[in-house]
């Protein structure tokens, strides 16, 4: 197909298995969050509901924990199979952020295992709840310090080069470099939207087909309401991400939004295409929109793509990715803020009268779940080819990190398979074991009625 | 103690960990299995089940822990081990993920799935193998670095008794390590038919894994003699495991003592292994790496120590709590809770 070329094959093959892998991780680090909250009220209201809630998802988290687990060891270990140069020099200057993720991951498959396994075990339920914290604490420390490897990779920094040689190394700089702040809220805070959503998305959905049981209703009020906090700071963060790349990396902030010329007063491009010879046709601009994402005020000067030599400009298709994840991030906190607002029995709500239980709202949630992990991919197809041609930003080439293996094409055809089938198989396991153990069997075997103390919503 | 040194004792203890955790972890997988196939699966699942559940997550952290660390503490080993192990790395990673996810399709989706519990048996012995060509590439010979090219040299890898006998004593050591810790944990679950049956297995697996043990030993004189030597110098730390080995035996063989058993065989292991890592030194990979020259900067290396020693803070109470859940409460491993 393609001539044999072990850097690209390498990044083609590194992609699958992130991108492969980010779907179970985002789902990791967010659904214990979810699982929490979901304890938390189920003993704060004395309402089994919710508790059974936390339980069906950690029993469904397993098996998401499970993939992601083996999709991370083998991200670990490809990462130095595919890119030996480049985890050489990142070794010497970000070991410590990959050997305390690995503390994080260890800490939190310790509490994994005891919480799985103690369910009826203790008498207090508050015990089996503070379980869960280092679950919890462990999953967004694990993105935590990840992250700031990836962030280290944009904006590396705390060490010198002298005569190719790394000298002055500080582990703690190149861990809080300039991209750690926006980058680890940014990822955190989106892993926390997409899990509210998958699982809203399965209450939704529930509720569409027909089931009238009020635990859904629940469990889509609860995501629903975690989701537009989740959805408004990610918006925040996302205008402070903006502003890091105006300071920082300023050719990926013109790649996403195809600005050629360094101006103030510049205006946001919304979708359209791009000619060859590099017009934009069929686009929305806004006035100013970009001089205020990136400084706040309009008359804030946008360095524009002319000022790079031409071979260290990122693709310029990244543009869409990018258009694409904001599009779906303004989606998410538009459902979530009509489902919540529609869902708000306040006297001074204009909209409680509204049924958010209405079959075109459901609709729109269901929507969500999948939209919400397309974000993802998008973000990080955005991030990471944004910053191509550079594998540490102005240190080294992608070219440069990657292996002189003979055999990688092989392996990306092999790996691709294995992903499928771990894929099909996670699908097919995920539904037969929540169509043969539905709620209300579940509910009845453990003598929970049908309503609890809360009153029913009815619709 | 150096810091070179400090780093690879380090590293080279999670290994161990791995080594014991894993093989109790593979070769229940293999057990787990054989006997579904032979129908004595209402004999031993049970057992094998209680002590899996909880932990299977964590086997997988010491072998990540372990690579991220050799990583941090000698980074050129990534440029040379990863430039040559491309193949054999990719190996055991596909054979790892379909071990550790069909793990858990078999345990919390589909129960009776005898395909399933094949694969994560099969795989469990296919892991420890291909683990191991890193140890028996580690020795030289195996590898040419000729400038900016590295090659794993596949015949030679292939074709040499010293390879295969490693791979033959890595699944025997498996099959015997797993059997007496479950032969253990069966008799404190007071399951005598569990108990009979899988001392059975550990006596039968100790056998080869000892004759493995001497084969590969002398072996090894042809393979690397630096190695050989090295190790004849530190005998007695042999000798130690040897005797470890016999009283572990004599003492499942008398039915007595079963976790004292156990904990010599881990004594076995944890002096042959760690003579056999002290006899290494200072190579990584002969003769091309030490750990002096591929060390770390200083401020890295520190850093690590920390926030290894900040850790262990963390993960051993958390691990002691694990254990006391799920190992020594009796009425959970009797299955009363």
């Amino acid at each position: 197909m393609f001539e044999y070329d072990p850097v690209l094959f390498s990044r083609i093959l590194t992609y699958v298995t992130l991108g492969f892998h980010v779907i179970f991780a985002t789902l990791g680090v967010g659904v214990p969050l979810m699982i929490a909250i979901a304890e938390w009220m189920g003993i704060k209201r004395g309402d089994p509901h919710y508790t059974l809630m936390a339980r069906r998802w950690a029993r469904g988290f397993v098996i998401t924990v499970a993939v992601g687990v083996v999709t991370g060891t083998a991200i670990a270990l490809q990462l130095a199979l595919l890119w030996p140069n480049f985890m050489q020099a990142a070794g010497h200057t970000i070991g410590l952020p990959m050997f305390m993720e690995t503390f994080a991951f260890f800490f939190e498959a310790i509490f994994l295992g005891i919480y799985l396994y103690t369910w009826d075990r203790f008498k207090s339920k508050m015990k089996h709840f503070l379980l869960v914290i280092p679950i919890v604490i462990g999953a967004t420390a694990s993105a935590f310090f990840i992250t700031s490897v990836n962030s280290f990779m944009n904006a590396p920094q705390g060490f010198n080069i002298v005569d190719g040689v790394l000298t002055d190394v500080s582990p703690l700089a190149a861990m809080f470099n300039a991209a750690t702040p926006t980058k680890i809220s940014h990822v955190i805070i989106t892993c926390y939207l997409t899990a509210a959503f998958i699982l809203g998305m399965i209450a939704a959905y529930k509720i569409l087909r027909g089931n009238k049981h009020v635990y859904h209703k629940k469990a889509l009020h609860m995501t629903m309401v975690s989701a537009l906090v989740f959805a408004v700071a990610t918006a925040a963060i996302g205008d402070l991400s903006g502003k890091y790349l105006h300071e920082y990396q300023p050719e990926k902030l013109a790649a996403a939004e195809w600005h050629f010329e360094t101006e103030t007063e510049a205006p946001l491009i919304l979708g359209g295409i791009l000619t060859e010879d590099n017009e934009v046709e069929y686009a929305l601009e806004i006035p100013f929109a970009l001089s205020i994402l990136a400084g706040g005020t309009p008359d804030t000067e946008v360095i524009g793509l002319n000022e790079y030599p031409e071979d260290e400009l990122p693709p310029l298709w990244v543009h869409y990715f990018f258009d694409a994840m904001v599009f779906i991030g303004m989606y998410l906190a538009a459902v979530s803020a009509l489902f919540v607002l529609f869902n708000w029995q306040n006297r001074r709500n204009p909209l409680r009268k509204l049924n958010p239980f209405k079959s075109w709202m459901l609709r729109l949630i269901v929507l969500g779940g999948p939209l919400s992990m397309f974000a993802i991919q998008f973000g990080w197809i955005f991030a990471e080819v944004g910053r191509q041609p550079w594998i540490l930003h102005s240190v080294m080439t992608t070219a440069e990190g990657a292996t002189t293996s003979d055999h990688v094409d092989i392996m990306l055809w092999i790996f691709i398979l294995l992903y499928a089938v771990l894929g099909v198989t996670s699908y097919l396991v995920l539904r037969k074991m929540f169509l043969h153990n539905p709620v209300e069997h579940e509910l009845e075997r453990r003598g929970i009625p049908y309503h609890t103390v809360e009153k029913d919503v009815e619709s | 103690m150096t810091y070179e040194l400090l780093g690879i004792t380090v590293l080279w203890t999670f290994l161990f960990g791995y080594l014991i955790v894993a093989s109790i972890d593979f070769g229940a997988g293999f057990y787990s299995y054989y006997s579904k196939a032979t129908n004595k699966a209402h004999i031993i699942h049970n057992i094998v089940q209680r002590y899996l559940s909880p932990v299977w997550e964590v086997t997988n952290v010491f072998l990540v822990f372990f690579l991220i660390g050799i990583i941090g503490f000698f980074p050129d080993t990534a440029y040379y081990y990863g430039t040559a192990l491309l193949i054999p790395g990719s190996i055991a990673i596909i054979l790892l993920a379909i071990r550790g996810s069909y793990y858990a399709f078999s345990t919390y989706g589909a129960k009776d799935s005898h395909f399933f519990s094949f694969l994560y048996g099969a795989t469990g012995l296919l892991i420890p193998a291909s683990l191991t060509v890193v140890l028996t590439v580690s020795l030289g010979g195996y590898i040419v670095v000729d400038n900016d090219q590295i090659q794993l040299l596949y015949g030679e890898l292939f074709g040499s008794a010293y390879s295969w006998s490693v791979v033959i004593l890595a699944i025997v050591s498996v099959l015997f390590i797993s059997a007496s810790f479950l032969t253990y944990y069966a008799a404190r679950a007071n399951d005598n038919r569990a108990l009979e049956l899988l001392r059975k297995y550990t006596i039968t697996w100790s056998f080869p894994t000892i004759i493995m043990g001497i084969v590969v030993f002398l072996l090894l004189s042809k393979r690397n003699i630096t190695q050989f030597e090295n190790m004849l110098d530190i005998g007695w730390v042999f000798a130690v495991s040897f005797i470890a080995f016999v009283a572990a035996v004599v003492l499942i063989w008398k039915r007595q003592r079963y976790g004292t058993a156990f904990t010599l065989v881990v004594i076995q292991y944890f002096t042959a292994f760690f003579g056999y890592g002290v006899a290494h030194l200072p190579y990584l990979l002969y003769p091309h790496l030490t750990i002096y020259d591929g060390f770390t900067n200083e401020s890295m290396a520190i850093a690590l120590i920390i926030a290894f020693v900040a850790g262990l803070f963390l993960l051993i109470p958390s691990l002691y709590l694990l254990l006391r859940l799920f190992l020594f409460d009796a009425d959970y491993v009797q299955g009363n809770k």
